[in-house]
């Protein structure tokens, strides 16, 4: 993977999460992984498509989710509030993976994200795909946050592109 | 929190009317706590375009803030569908992907002005006042939101 593919990630992980949860964050252990992801605990996951493809998972082992969306919710326990930290996590994953691919887009690439989806006990603990990821820890004074970047260039795309300048 | 003093009509000095449009909860009471503290009142709340649509027919909000990426509809085009039926609608797009083409073709269909997530409360504050103009004026700081 290349590194002007998730520098943009870093960037955007640690403005959002800074400005999102008020506090000082530090990129602690980063790791590259071949095997396929195996979530933490509450995990949410956004696919692009177009000129980069691959996706993004962003992750939080249950302790940390519940002490995120705590404090966001106004300090109130949402131990019990069915939803408030699938949804917490859906929103900071859109808000980071957004901010991050709208840098990618100002750079020349074009690519489509859909809305996040949870990674749930459903769909798996582990994700079907065998690729080469990033993983990233956030550390932050409500706990530690990963992002899993998996990433490549359409090379189908970049083909096409080099034609078009080519002509 | 910081305060704020609170954003009224001028015509009548009742509180703005706010529909807001995401489909995530969580985002949706993040941006109506903004607006309480701005003395707002929520009209209405929906987490597509096409309830956003119909939203916006049942309720005739001062101010519409919309997020893009939803489902079913998206919100440039939910946009560009309440702006045919209402050009004098009042909206602001709200979203996390705020590259030139999506920021573009949101202006191009009738959004007056473009938010980048997370929201910091005093940008958010100041797009209201700008994109109100002379149909809001500031009063007192907004205490507790005006339900």
């Amino acid at each position: 993977m290349k590194i002007e593919l998730i520098q943009p990630f870093i960037n955007s992980a640690d403005a959002v999460l800074a400005e999102v949860l008020q506090c000082q964050t530090r990129i602690g252990d980063v790791n590259m992984e071949e095997e396929a992801y195996r979530r933490k605990g509450v995990a949410a996951e956004v696919e692009i498509k177009g000129d980069i493809e691959g996706r993004v998972i962003f992750d939080m082992d249950p302790s940390t989710a519940l002490n995120v969306a705590g404090y966001l919710a106004g300090g109130g326990d949402v131990e019990h509030s069915e939803g408030l930290v699938e949804e917490t996590i859906l929103e900071i994953a859109n808000m980071v993976i957004g901010n991050a691919i709208t840098a990618l887009n100002d750079g020349g690439f074009q690519f489509k994200i859909a809305p996040p989806s949870l990674l749930t006990a459903e769909r798996g603990l582990t994700t079907n795909e065998d690729t080469e990821a990033l993983v990233m820890c956030f550390d932050t004074t409500r706990g530690s946050l990963y992002m899993n970047i998996a990433l490549h260039y359409n090379r189908r795309r970049k083909t096409e592109r080099a034609a078009v300048v080519a002509d | 929190m910081e305060q704020f003093a609170a954003l009224v009509r001028s015509k009548d000095k009742k509180p703005v009317r706010y529909l807001v449009v995401d489909d995530s909860v969580f985002a949706r009471k993040n941006i109506m706590k903004l607006l309480e503290s701005f003395g707002g009142q929520l009209a209405g709340e929906a987490g597509d375009g096409c309830t956003a649509i119909t939203e916006y027919e049942r309720t005739k909000p001062d101010i519409v803030l919309m997020d893009i990426t939803m489902p079913q509809m998206e919100g440039i085009e939910a946009v560009e569908r309440i702006m045919r039926q209402h050009p004098e609608a009042r909206i602001i797009m709200v979203s996390s992907v705020g590259y030139q083409e999506n920021v573009v073709s949101a202006l191009q269909k009738g959004a007056r002005h473009f938010i980048q997530k997370p929201v910091k409360p005093e940008v958010l504050y100041e797009v209201i006042r700008y994109v109100l103009g002379d149909e809001v004026i500031a009063a007192a700081p907004a205490a507790a939101g005006g339900k």
